[in-house]
């Protein structure tokens, strides 16, 4: 037993050598103060002077400051209620408490905590199995006493997360000063929780890895809303914690409260309201699995702030791995369905092949390219499937739907077997769905069982991890001696290259007025096609996605089904951040990059020198094409007057600011801009007003009924 | 066509409203929902009715497989499966009337709960046809209110919805 006295002894030591060195400073990081208390049982530890630690209602701002030398009383060690506290239960009567200094050297290594030699001693004496403290120092599969903010940080560190996007206020102050105390994970201050989302959003489409934001309660989770419904609609995994109202006001009106939970269900995965503090990391455990696996998708985490109180602390163990009985997505594909599937695909005369997002999100880019290339059929790809297969292959026909390319909607309409995957034949795509592949026999892989047979009905349906069911198509290709019919497959890829030759993307050039195709087309010259290109939504989102021309998955970053403006700019912020050394351009309009143009201060903040197109029509430009085609021309609120000299104001943000008006100096302007590597460059293309996207189906069309560039015969 | 869909969910606040939200949001039909906790206090029993064609009752189930808090479901339209609803109702019940409420109780199998100079409270248990069959018999005038606790149901035979 150590008697009290020399515990207090200790302490006092721990304290007053603590406060020699200066916060901040290396020996005052490393300082290691630990006491070891040898207690009865658990239950005993109310002798103990650190006892009260854990559930002192006391806040470390309300007592005095660690670096003031003083004598050590009991409320100094409340003053300490940030330290960590490490408890070792390995004894059955035994408990150890080892009070070190919050240290953020990544040396502790995970669940370990590094001490001196002070301390491993007393430990080998007084713990048996003393052969689980290594030599280094580091114990392992210690429990951890934690506040609610510090198991946040440990959680996000154990997840790997690298930043996280977030905006500070009143419910998630706990949280930030957590955040303070660390340099593990990096947070990026945004200027609206919009713009949070989105950014984190970009970072997730980018990297794959999910983007993790942290928004208060009230305006702050309302705020997250638009951005959460983005991720949402294109299955981006996320994960966003949510301030929230102490659990003893909720339901009060109180300061700041709105039902998070309750606001976002219908636009999330899932969403948790952290109940108690013990189960918040597994609830953020949770939160990581089900954001990540199966058809992602964003995951809120309403934590009460009187869970992250500094000093009220739980024991941390960050679950390695989690199962929930209520939830087990699918990963294999059914191997009868895969079977079927090969036979329909082979089978055909007239086959295509239309991929979407899901290819990209299941990292199965390479086996789509396998899979085309065994089978030698023509490919499209929906809006959010841009880039899985590469523009330049020969095989590929371009982006199908509302704005899709001739070849492409014609191949659809005409195709006697489609093989449709990682797509779930949206709206834009199908058009009409009475009209929609009227003599076409469906096989659709899709990892979501709800997306099957939703809005068109499929002969083959298999639900599955795509990267695994394509694996699985391509061997079976590979086993059989079956060919696909080669003489009906020629047949086909002459009438396919007949359609090409439309050029339905062809558009006049003029020698007065800037073709906003042109600027997209330049842009792909001076980036190599190898730019990280993100977008906002309209008329510039089509033209991005019809003349960049990808060639790899995750560089085509653009809201497509919730068609989110103001998206584009924080986006591009999340992919920056991934990607320091990479080409990140921001293809915009006037009126979208006004959505979120405060981000450009962010930019600033963290030296982020993307580059921003913005093709300035002086119109919300989508919405002018629709009045024209469907309105007769009548431009209800679609005109834009008062807008800001987008130069100045990029120059007061701190950045460059550039007006191109004559055609001849888009190039010049686009390589001058990307030549200045390490600033924002924002470039205000003025365009030519009346510019349209074609192809266009309008709505209540079939695939075969497009209207095409009336213009496309002059160039 | 009706279907009824026995669902076993997490017993967790929130779980309830994922259900109703999503039966809302997509537009689909809900005639009666019921939800109470089972012999296992985790999971909760929901028996859903609805409406639909075999596509939108296909989506349905899709969908609620998909919220997170559903452990499991069926659809207990398609094997054979027992119905039952519990029908509490205060029937006017005066003079030769009261003979003859309590009469068609009596051939309704039902019970009267409560007993005044001018009415009486009526406990019925049964299918959807049944218990209107009974407010019929009674004529609805006489009908003074009427509460239903929504369909429970359950597969006959070795089969069982369980975790």
């Amino acid at each position: 037993m150590v008697p009290t006295s020399s515990l207090n002894e200790v302490l006092r030591a721990s304290c007053q050598s603590s406060t020699q060195a200066a916060p901040g400073s290396h020996a005052w990081r490393l300082s290691l103060l630990l006491f070891v208390i040898l207690g009865a049982s658990r239950g005993r530890h109310d002798q103990a002077p650190w006892q009260n630690v854990g559930s002192s209602p006391v806040h470390p701002c309300e007592t005095v400051t660690t670096d003031h030398p003083h004598p050590f009383r009991r409320s100094d060690v409340r003053a300490r209620t940030s330290t960590r506290r490490v408890c070792i239960r390995a004894l059955p009567c035994a408990t150890f408490a080892i009070v070190t200094r919050r240290s953020p050297e990544p040396h502790r290594g995970r669940g370990g905590v590094f001490l001196n030699i002070y301390a491993r001693m007393r430990i080998r004496r007084l713990l048996p199995e003393a052969s689980r403290v290594r030599p280094s120092g580091v114990i392992e599969s210690l429990e951890m006493e934690l506040s609610g903010g510090e198991v946040l940080i440990e959680a996000l560190k154990e997840e790997g997360v690298e930043f996280i996007f977030g905006y500070p206020g009143g419910a998630v102050l706990h949280i930030y000063d957590a955040l303070y105390e660390q340099n593990s994970v990096k947070h990026i201050l945004v200027r609206h929780e919009q713009g949070a989302t989105h950014a984190a959003d970009g970072y997730a489409r980018a990297t794959g890895k999910p983007g993790v934001v942290l928004v208060t309660s009230g305006p702050g989770a309302t705020n997250a809303v638009t951005g959460i419904a983005t991720a949402f609609m294109d299955s981006i995994p996320m994960v966003v914690l949510s301030g929230q109202v102490q659990s003893r006001f909720i339901g009060s009106d109180a300061f700041q409260e709105v039902d998070c939970v309750g606001i976002t269900r219908p636009c999330v995965k899932h969403n948790f309201l952290v109940d108690c503090l013990e189960n918040f990391a597994t609830t953020l455990k949770k939160a990581f699995h089900v954001a990540t696996t199966g058809r992602p998708g964003p995951v809120v985490v309403d934590i009460p702030k009187d869970f992250t109180t500094p000093g009220v602390t739980t024991p941390f163990m960050y679950p390695k791995k989690i199962t929930m009985r209520s939830y087990t997505p699918p990963v294999q594909g059914h191997p009868g369905q895969i079977r079927k599937a090969v036979d329909l695909i082979l089978s055909a005369k007239r086959p295509m092949i239309y991929s979407g997002g899901g290819v990209v999100l299941g990292n199965a880019a390479k086996q789509l390219i396998e899979f085309t290339e065994h089978l030698g059929y023509p490919i499209t790809q929906t809006l959010m499937g841009l880039g899985a297969f590469p523009a330049s292959n020969q095989q590929n026909l371009g982006m199908l739907g509302m704005h899709g390319t001739v070849e492409a909607n014609m191949g659809m309409h005409e195709c006697d077997v489609l093989i449709a995957i990682g797509a779930r034949f949206d709206d834009r795509v199908t058009g009409e769905t009475s009209s929609f592949c009227p003599n076409a026999k469906i096989v659709h892989v899709d990892v979501d069982p709800a997306s099957i047979s939703k809005t068109v009905t499929v002969d083959v349906p298999i639900v599955g991890n795509v990267e695994q069911v394509l694996e699985a198509m391509i061997s079976l290709l590979k086993e059989t001696d079956r060919r696909p019919d080669q003489e009906a497959l020629a047949a086909w890829w002459k009438h396919l290259n007949g359609l090409r030759d439309t050029k339905c993307l062809a558009y006049d050039t003029s020698p007065d007025l800037i073709k906003p195709q042109a600027v997209v087309e330049a842009l792909h010259r001076v980036t190599d096609g190898d730019a990280y290109v993100t977008s906002d939504v309209g008329q510039h989102q089509m033209w991005a996605a019809q003349y960049y021309g990808f060639d790899k998955p995750r560089r085509w970053i653009n809201s497509g089904g919730l068609g989110t403006m103001g998206f584009g700019l924080p986006a591009a912020i999340g992919v920056q951040l991934a990607f320091p050394d990479e080409i990140v351009a921001c293809i915009t309009g006037e009126a979208s990059i006004q959505m979120c143009i405060q981000e450009l201060s962010t930019c600033l903040q963290y030296d982020l020198p993307v580059k921003v197109i913005c093709l300035n029509n002086r119109y919300m430009g989508m919405v002018r094409q629709w009045q024209e085609f469907s309105y007769e021309k009548r431009y209800s609120h679609s005109y834009m007057d008062a807008l800001p000299d987008f130069v100045k104001l990029t120059e007061s943000y701190g950045h460059v600011g550039m007006r191109i008006e004559d055609p001849a100096d888009v190039d010049g302007a686009l390589k001058e801009a990307f030549g200045m590597r390490n600033r924002l460059v924002f470039m205000d293309f003025q365009t030519d007003q009346s510019e349209n996207v074609y192809p266009m189906i309008e709505a209540g069309k079939g695939h075969h009924e497009m209207r095409l560039n009336p213009a496309r015969e002059l160039a | 066509m009706r279907h009824v869909i026995s669902v076993l969910i997490e017993n967790e606040s929130g779980a309830l409203s994922r259900v109703a939200g999503l039966f809302s949001a997509r537009g689909y039909n809900i005639e009666s929902l019921t939800v109470a906790p089972t012999h296992d206090p985790t999971l909760s029993r929901m028996t859903i009715t609805t409406r639909g064609t075999e596509r939108v009752v296909e989506q349905i189930i899709k969908q609620l497989n998909k919220l997170v808090d559903i452990v499991r479901l069926t659809d207990l339209t398609e094997v054979q499966f027992i119905e039952r609803e519990i029908m509490l109702v205060k029937v006017r019940a005066v003079e030769a009337g009261r003979e003859e409420v309590k009469r068609l109780t009596d051939i309704f199998r039902g019970h009267i709960l409560d007993v005044t100079d001018n009415s009486y409270v009526v406990e019925l248990t049964g299918d959807d046809h049944k218990l209107c069959a009974f407010l019929d018999a009674v004529n609805r005038d006489n009908v003074i209110e009427v509460v239903r606790s929504g369909a429970t149901g359950i597969a006959r035979g070795d089969k069982a919805l369980r975790v």
